[in-house]
């Protein structure tokens, strides 16, 4: 079965007016390349990502954003110095919207001691409080309640910020996420939960998974809810601006249903044969590619020239390669390192207030 | 020192901590309003306003999750869960993201979140409503576990795990909230991790937890009367970290040992226990570890039987006649 259009989707207006927004209108013209940039750096760290997987270089699960950087560049480029984000485990994309090194991350993804967990967490389990982002959690929906709980940190603390929580099409079955909408909208918390719908949660469409609209579960927890696509990173900044207002002014949560489209299959494991078609994957690479119909607008705005765009790609894929080398020459941690950072306590000893044991063989 | 009940010493650590320090939030059903399902909080809600002492709807995966998320921020949240047996409809909550956002994060985050509530069997209310999960819990390096035995132990233990930086699961018990005792009042602080010798004894170590600390009590009383065997009760009070030396030091002075615990015996805190002072104090044992848990089966509802199922005096001195013999 394909993929199933969103409402929006089908009545989507004409491209350009989500331009003219006022949180795009008056981007500058550094800014929009600036988005440009960051939407081609993702793209390149995953291609490289994924041929460093493909030569053994990393273990485990590599779940690619490739098709999808608008959504998080878009999001992430609303954020304020109050504003957090959590996502799933479909998490390099975000990471490097909030700004995070691509060495750390490459290497993170190489298991290596210099990655942004110290060769601890893996591809699923970025994390960096300093820029606001709480990771990169790995069981569907499981994140979402934390997300939740950021928004209510804000809202104690008096602080005029909101959360954003990530999540695919499939988590919006996994009840953590219901309780979620419920505790945020009963509570007023400032958060957006953000499905980033690519339509097929692993391999069974959103019509084999689950029933009715997604966002408009929402209505049920008595939230406000939109849906948009994310092919279009400025019709996304446009959508989530008004929703990230809502809650920075009101402290009331919101649900907002992002269509968009992963190219490559759910995990570098997964062989991408039984549930799409090749025709569908090419049809959304050749009409609706958020970087390539991105760099067609900028063209047309006078901001960005051919050359220019040809520069920003050279730039990322070399940063990419920077980040491969970097994450080779870099050591792994050692045995000894499985046993730090279990315990703030056993981390800082000299502050230990328990007595006893805190670790077993 | 003035005598109060454990559920008071709870509640006055819940009170001093949330007086000495802003960021604390107890959270959890019916808490507020209702006083408490077990009247642990009650009079908090007036005394800190809603701010404060935060009743949830019946969501334990959400508001256990709010509660962490919080913690990642700065917040330091005490939940209450009405009972822990309803740890497993949060279990994901609790030790995925607890126990593991640390680690995974590379120690860029910590969590200083206290979960507490009840855990015990004997009140007649079936196997889902029965559970003790405190091995479960112990089983996940980045948790601490405390389960404390009386008042005043119940009210320095939380003031410790309030404190922390690390989760911990504080886990009570609904049979403790009456039981009396003295209790320092104000501040009254009981590190984690430290066990605590109830009756010193030579002949024999009874090493012990919770509500069973009031059943080996017991049984040694009758133990020294009609046995004139000298039985030392020691009491854990904290799972993990977990005092070990305290109870090697023990061993080496009876050589003898009967570990009684409020568990399914299956991989419990007993038989982490066993191995260790098997491994660690080998010589120093006349006879083999001895251990008196559960009996193996869901907790049974029928009230005279489900005394029986549980540790009891009776049981714990036929178990430990059985390890001297």
């Amino acid at each position: 079965m394909s993929k199933k259009p969103t409402a929006k989707e089908a009545t989507s207006p004409a491209a350009n007016d989500h331009a003219q927004a006022p949180v795009n209108a008056r981007l500058t013209p550094e800014e929009r390349i600036e988005l440009f940039r960051k939407m081609m750096r993702i793209r390149r760290f995953e291609e490289r990502s994924l041929r460093a997987y493909q030569a053994k270089k990393i273990g485990g699960f590599l779940h690619l954003y490739i098709g999808q950087e608008a959504v998080a560049v878009g999001c992430c480029s609303l954020m304020g110095p109050n504003d957090h984000v959590i996502t799933a485990y479909r998490d390099h994309g975000h990471a490097i919207a909030v700004g995070m090194d691509t060495k750390a991350l490459m290497a993170e993804l190489y298991g290596k001691a210099t990655g942004c967990s110290k060769g601890k967490g893996g591809s699923m389990h970025y994390f960096d409080p300093s820029r606001n982002y709480w990771g990169g959690h790995g069981i569907v929906g499981g994140q979402i309640p934390l997300g939740a709980g950021l928004a209510y940190a804000l809202k104690y603390k008096g602080l005029k910020g909101a959360a954003m929580a990530f999540m695919g099409d499939g988590a919006v079955n996994q009840g953590a996420v219901h309780e979620a909408y419920n505790l945020a909208s009963l509570w007023n918390l400032p958060v957006v939960f953000v499905i980033e719908n690519n339509g097929y949660s692993m391999g069974t469409s959103q019509a084999r998974s689950s029933a009715g609209e997604l966002a408009q579960r929402a209505a049920g927890y008595d939230m406000q809810w939109g849906q948009c696509s994310g092919h279009d990173v400025y019709e996304v900044r446009a959508m989530m601006d008004k929703f990230l207002t809502l809650a920075r002014e009101t402290g009331k949560p919101s649900t907002v249903e992002i269509d968009t489209y992963r190219y490559r299959g759910h995990s570098v494991a997964d062989p991408d044969n039984t549930y799409r078609s090749k025709q569908e994957i090419e049809e959304y690479r050749r009409t609706r590619d958020p970087i390539q119909l991105f760099q067609d607008k900028l063209l047309a705005e006078g901001v960005l020239t051919a050359a220019t765009a040809e520069q920003i790609d050279t730039e990322a894929r070399a940063e990419a390669d920077v980040a491969a080398d970097f994450s080779e020459a870099s050591p792994f941690p050692t045995p000894a390192d499985i046993q730090t950072d279990v315990y703030w306590e056993a981390d800082n000893p000299s502050e230990r207030r328990s007595q006893g044991r805190l670790f077993f063989t | 020192m003035p005598v109060i009940t454990y559920r008071e010493a709870v509640r006055h650590a819940l009170a001093e901590e949330l007086e000495r320090d802003p960021n604390v939030v107890v959270m959890g059903e019916e808490v507020a309003q209702f006083n408490g399902a077990y009247k642990v909080t009650e009079g908090l809600l007036a005394r800190f306003g809603p701010q404060r002492i935060v009743d949830t709807p019946i969501s334990e995966a959400g508001f256990i999750g709010v509660g962490i998320g919080a913690s990642m921020l700065g917040i330091r949240p005490v939940m209450e869960l009405m009972f822990w047996s309803f740890y497993s409809v949060a279990f994901d909550q609790i030790l995925n993201n607890a126990a593991n956002v640390r680690y995974m994060s590379g120690g860029q985050i910590h969590c200083p979140i206290v979960i507490r509530g009840p855990a015990n069997g004997g009140t007649n209310v079936g196997a889902t409503h029965s559970h003790t999960p405190e091995n479960v819990l112990a089983n996940h390096p980045g948790v601490k576990v405390v389960v404390p035995s009386t008042p005043a132990d119940a009210k320095g233990l939380l003031k410790s795990a309030i404190r922390d930086n690390d989760p911990v699961f504080f886990l009570e018990n609904t049979m403790l909230y009456g039981e009396k005792g003295e209790v320092p009042a104000g501040e009254h602080v009981v590190p984690l991790g430290l066990a605590d010798v109830k009756r010193p004894g030579t002949d024999l170590t009874i090493v012990t937890y919770g509500r069973s600390v009031l059943h080996s009590l017991a049984a040694a009383e009758v133990l020294e009367r009609e046995h004139k065997v000298s039985a030392e009760v020691l009491d854990l009070r904290t799972i993990r970290p977990l005092d070990i030396d305290s109870v090697l030091r023990s061993v080496a002075k009876t050589h003898r040992v009967l570990i009684v615990e409020e568990q399914k015996p299956f991989a419990s805190v007993g038989s982490q226990l066993a191995y260790m002072i098997q491994r660690e104090a080998f010589d120093e044992l006349d006879g083999p570890v001895h251990r008196l848990a559960t009996v193996d089966a869901p907790a049974i509802y029928s009230p005279p039987v489900e005394v029986e199922q549980l540790p009891n005096p009776r049981r714990v001195l036929q178990a430990a006649l059985e390890t001297l013999a």
